[in-house]
C-alpha cells in the first residue's frame, strides 16, 4: 500500500531584489515624494524561484526513505510540503496515516517553563492527546534522562539537556508516518546512538519514515531507499546505496574548485585577490569519494598587488556546526607584486566523516588581517571504517587513527 | 494527525477544517494554559499582577475623570462602581486585541515547524485576558461590599458582554494578525490603538455625557462603547440604562468582522510560513 505519493509538485517562491537608491535621509525623502508624484520607474527587479519543480515519487508503507542533497535542493521544502506547513504552487501529495514530522527537536518548547510542562506542551503540539502524554510521561523522562531537573525551567537546561527532552518526547509518538529532519546533527554521539536505534525500532515496526540528513553513514545505516535532489529536481530515486554513490560523486565534482580568471571580478580588495582555491583529494585504489582515507591536497593561489609586503597565509578548518577544527598559518615571506601559492595538506586518517569548510585569511606584517575569504570552500569526507561491527556516527571533529591507544596484558591475575 | 487520507495541494485547505479544529482542542487548552502560566513566571508579586493592573488603572481614572475632571458630581453611585465595568472590558479588549494580533507572528517557531489549525492560536489567546477578566469582577464584588452596593440580576448577562467584547477584538485582531505576518507595521498600530483607545470609549466616563452629540453615531462604531454600557446596564442595573444606540453596532461590528476575518485568515494561513 502506498503511504505517501507525490505527484508532480512544485514549489515557486518570487524574490525580489531592491535595488539601493538613496544613500541618505534627504535623498530618501526627495525620492519619496518625486515618487508619489510621478510614474514610478520600477527599480526593484523579481526573479521567480524554484525551489522545487515537477518531483513525483511513491512511498511505500514501511519504507524508510533517505533524502539526499546539497544545500539548497529543496530538501527542506519537500518536507515542509509534506507536513502541510506550506503549500506546493503545483501538483498534488496523497498521504494515507497518520503523519507526525519532526523538523526541529523541542518545537514550541517555552523556555520559562519546567521540564514537567514543556512536555505536556510539546506533545500536544506534535499532536499527541493527554491521555498518551501521561501514560508514556515516565518512559519520556528516562530516555532523556533527565529526573533530576524536571522541575526546573528549560532555560537552564544544558543544551544537550535540551535536545534529549525533545527527541525524547518525539521518539515516543506513534504515528505511522515519521518525517524526520536532520535533528541527529546535535546531540552527543551517545545520544545519537540511542535516537537511531529507536528509529530503527519504529521502522521494524513497518511504520514509513522520511529522513533528511547530511550524515550519509546515518541514511545508509538506517534506510532502504533514497531520493537525490539537486537544484529542485528529483535526480534519483532508488536503492540506497546506489543512490547515495551517485549524491557522493556529484557533490565532490561541484564543490571541490573555485576558480576566477581576471582580478577584476575575483573576490577581495585593493591589496590582494583571489585567483583560484581547490580541495585536490589523492584517491587510492580507485574510489571516487572523498572519504576518512582520503589525504586531501588544499591549493590556493591569490594575486598579491602590494609592493614588497611581509605577507602570510592563514588557513580555518571548520567543521559543518561551525567550530573552528584548527587553524594554521604559513611563515610570513616578503613578497612583490604578482601571482602567490599556498598550499596545505591534511594527511589521510585525521577527519573524521562529515562536511567541513574552508577560510582563508591573508595577513600582513604577521599581525594586520588584510582579507579574510569566509567559507572558501566546503567538501564532504564519506565515512570508512574496518575492524568494528558498529555503524553509529563516529563522533568528533577529527578521527585521527595516527593517535593509537594501545592495550597490553600486564598481569594474568583477576 | 489524521487517520483520514489527506490530500495536500494548492490551494486547497483540509476539507474538515472545523472537525480537525474541534480535535485538537486540547492544544487550545494547552497553548492557552502556556500563556497564562508563562505571564507571572519569575516575578514576586505572581497573580497578585492580575489585581494591581485593573486597581491602579480605575484608581487613576476615578482621580483623573472623577476628581478633576469633576464628573463624580453626575454620578449617583460611587464613582468607583462606575469605572469599574469599563475597566474591565477595556483592558479585557485591549489585551485580547494585543495578545490575538501578534498570536501568528509570536508563534511563528510553532508555524513554521509543525502543521495544526492555524486558527487554534488565535483562539486560544483568549485564556490569559479571560483569566484577568474574572480578577476583575472579583475586585468590582469586593467594592460593591465596600460601598454596600447591590448589583441587580442583570448580572447573569455579564458573561455575553464579556464574550461580545472578545469577538470585537478577535474579529479586529486575527484580521491584524494575518497582516500583521506580511506587514510588521501592524505591530506598531497596535499599541497605539490600545493607548488612545480608552479615550474614544466610555471607559472613564458613562456614555450619557455624549449621548447628545451629533457625532455620537460615528462614536458607537467602536464595539468597546457597546460592550461596556452594557457591562455597566449589568453590573449596575437602575443606574445604567440599556443603549440599544450601542447595543446594535456593536452587534453589526462583531458579526461582521468575526465573520470577514476568519474568511481571510483561511484563505492567508497556508502561505504563512512564506513570510514570517
Amino acid at each position: 500500500m502506498k503511504a505517501i505519493s507525490i505527484d508532480n509538485i512544485s514549489k515557486k517562491y518570487i524574490l525580489s531584489h531592491k535595488k539601493k537608491k538613496y544613500q541618505n535621509l534627504k535623498e530618501s525623502m526627495s525620492g519619496f515624494f518625486s515618487e508619489l508624484f510621478s510614474s514610478k520607474d520600477e527599480e526593484e527587479t523579481k526573479e521567480v524561484f524554484w525551489a522545487l519543480r515537477n518531483v513525483s515519487f511513491d512511498i511505500e508503507q514501511g519504507d524508510r526513505i533517505g533524502i539526499v542533497g546539497s544545500n539548497g535542493a529543496g530538501k527542506s521544502t519537500l518536507l515542509k510540503i509534506l507536513s502541510r506547513i506550506t503549500e506546493p504552487t503545483s501538483g498534488q501529495v496523497k498521504v494515507n496515516g497518520r503523519m507526525a514530522s519532526l523538523l526541529e527537536v523541542g518545537t514550541g518548547f517555552h523556555p520559562d517553563l519546567t521540564g514537567r510542562e514543556n512536555i505536556f506542551l510539546n506533545g500536544a503540539i506534535l499532536g499527541m492527546k493527554q491521555q498518551e502524554i501521561k501514560r508514556q510521561f515516565d518512559e519520556i523522562v528516562s530516555f532523556a534522562g533527565i529526573e533530576k531537573f524536571l522541575d526546573t525551567p528549560v532555560k537552564r537546561y544544558s543544551s544537550g539537556m535540551y535536545v534529549r527532552l525533545g527527541f525524547a518526547i518525539a521518539a515516543h509518538l506513534e504515528p505511522e508516518i515519521l518525517i524526520v529532519d536532520e535533528v541527529l546533527a546535535v546531540g552527543d554521539s551517545e545520544f545519537q546512538k540511542k535516537c537511531l536505534g529507536k528509529m530503527k525500532d519504529v521502522s521494524s515496526s513497518g511504520r514509513t519514515i522520511l529522513f533528511v540528513s547530511h550524515n550519509a553513514t546515518a541514511i545508509q545505516g538506517l534506510c532502504n531507499k533514497a531520493a537525490f535532489l539537486q537544484k529542485g529536481s528529483l535526480v534519483k530515486y532508488g536503492e540506497v546505496g546506489e543512490v547515495l554513490h551517485d549524491y557522493m560523486t556529484s557533490i565532490s565534482k561541484f564543490q571541490l574548485q573555485q576558480n576566477w580568471e581576471t582580478p577584476d571580478n575575483a573576490p577581495g580588495n585593493d591589496q590582494v585577490r583571489i585567483k583560484n582555491i581547490e580541495v585536490v583529494p589523492e584517491f587510492i585504489n580507485g574510489s571516487k569519494n572523498i572519504d576518512v582515507r582520503t589525504p586531501l591536497k588544499i591549493n590556493i593561489e591569490f594575486w598579491n598587488m602590494l609592493e614588497s609586503a611581509h605577507l602570510n597565509l592563514s588557513m580555518f578548518l571548520y567543521s559543518m556546526t561551525g567550530e573552528c577544527v584548527f587553524n594554521v598559518g604559513s611563515q610570513a615571506k616578503t613578497f612583490s607584486k604578482g601571482l602567490i601559492k599556498g598550499m596545505l595538506e591534511i594527511p589521510a586518517n585525521f577527519l573524521n566523516d562529515g562536511s567541513y569548510y574552508i577560510s582563508v585569511m591573508i595577513v600582513k606584517d604577521t599581525a594586520d588581517p588584510i582579507y579574510f575569504m569566509e567559507d572558501a570552500i566546503s567538501f564532504d569526507v564519506a565515512d570508512w571504517r574496518e575492524g568494528t561491527n558498529w555503524y553509529g556516527k563516529w563522533p568528533g571533529a577529527v578521527r585521527p587513527i595516527n593517535i593509537p591507544v594501545q592495550t597490553w596484558k600486564v598481569d594474568g591475575l583477576i | 494527525m489524521e487517520r483520514d487520507e489527506v490530500i495536500i495541494k494548492a490551494g486547497k485547505s483540509a476539507l474538515h477544517y472545523w472537525r480537525e479544529v474541534w480535535r485538537q482542542k486540547e492544544l487550545f487548552w494547552i497553548l492557552g494554559k502556556r500563556d497564562v502560566m508563562v505571564r507571572y513566571k519569575q516575578t514576586i508579586l505572581g497573580v497578585a499582577w492580575g489585581v494591581i493592573r485593573p486597581l491602579m488603572t480605575a484608581i487613576v481614572m476615578v482621580f483623573a475623570f472623577g476628581k478633576i475632571a469633576k464628573l463624580e458630581q453626575d454620578s449617583t453611585i460611587p464613582y468607583m462602581l462606575v469605572v469599574i465595568p469599563g475597566v474591565i472590558i477595556w483592558l479585557f479588549f485591549s489585551q485580547s486585541l494585543s495578545q490575538i494580533s501578534n498570536s501568528i507572528v509570536g508563534n511563528g517557531n510553532l508555524v513554521s515547524k509543525v502543521y495544526f489549525p492555524r486558527i487554534i492560536i488565535p483562539f486560544s489567546s483568549l485564556l490569559v485576558g479571560l483569566l484577568d477578566a474574572m480578577i476583575a469582577f472579583a475586585m468590582f464584588f469586593v467594592f460593591c461590599i465596600y460601598y454596600k452596593f447591590l448589583p441587580s440580576w442583570h448580572i447573569f448577562f455579564a458573561p455575553i458582554f464579556l464574550f461580545l467584547a472578545y469577538l470585537g477584538a478577535f474579529g479586529a485582531g486575527l484580521l491584524a494578525s494575518v497582516l500583521n505576518v506580511k506587514y510588521r507595521d501592524i505591530a506598531q498600530i497596535i499599541p497605539f490603538v490600545v493607548q488612545f483607545g480608552y479615550f474614544i470609549s466610555p471607559v472613564a466616563y458613562s456614555s450619557e455625557r455624549v449621548k447628545d452629540e451629533w457625532w455620537y453615531p460615528v462614536y458607537n462604531l467602536n464595539p468597546v462603547a457597546g460592550a461596556i454600557d452594557g457591562l455597566r446596564w449589568c453590573l449596575l442595573g437602575d443606574f445604567a440604562e440599556f443603549n440599544w444606540q450601542s447595543f446594535i453596532p456593536m452587534l453589526l461590528f462583531v458579526t461582521i468582522s468575526v465573520l470577514f476575518s476568519i474568511w481571510f485568515f483561511r484563505k492567508n494561513e497556508n502561505s504563512f510560513v512564506d513570510h514570517l
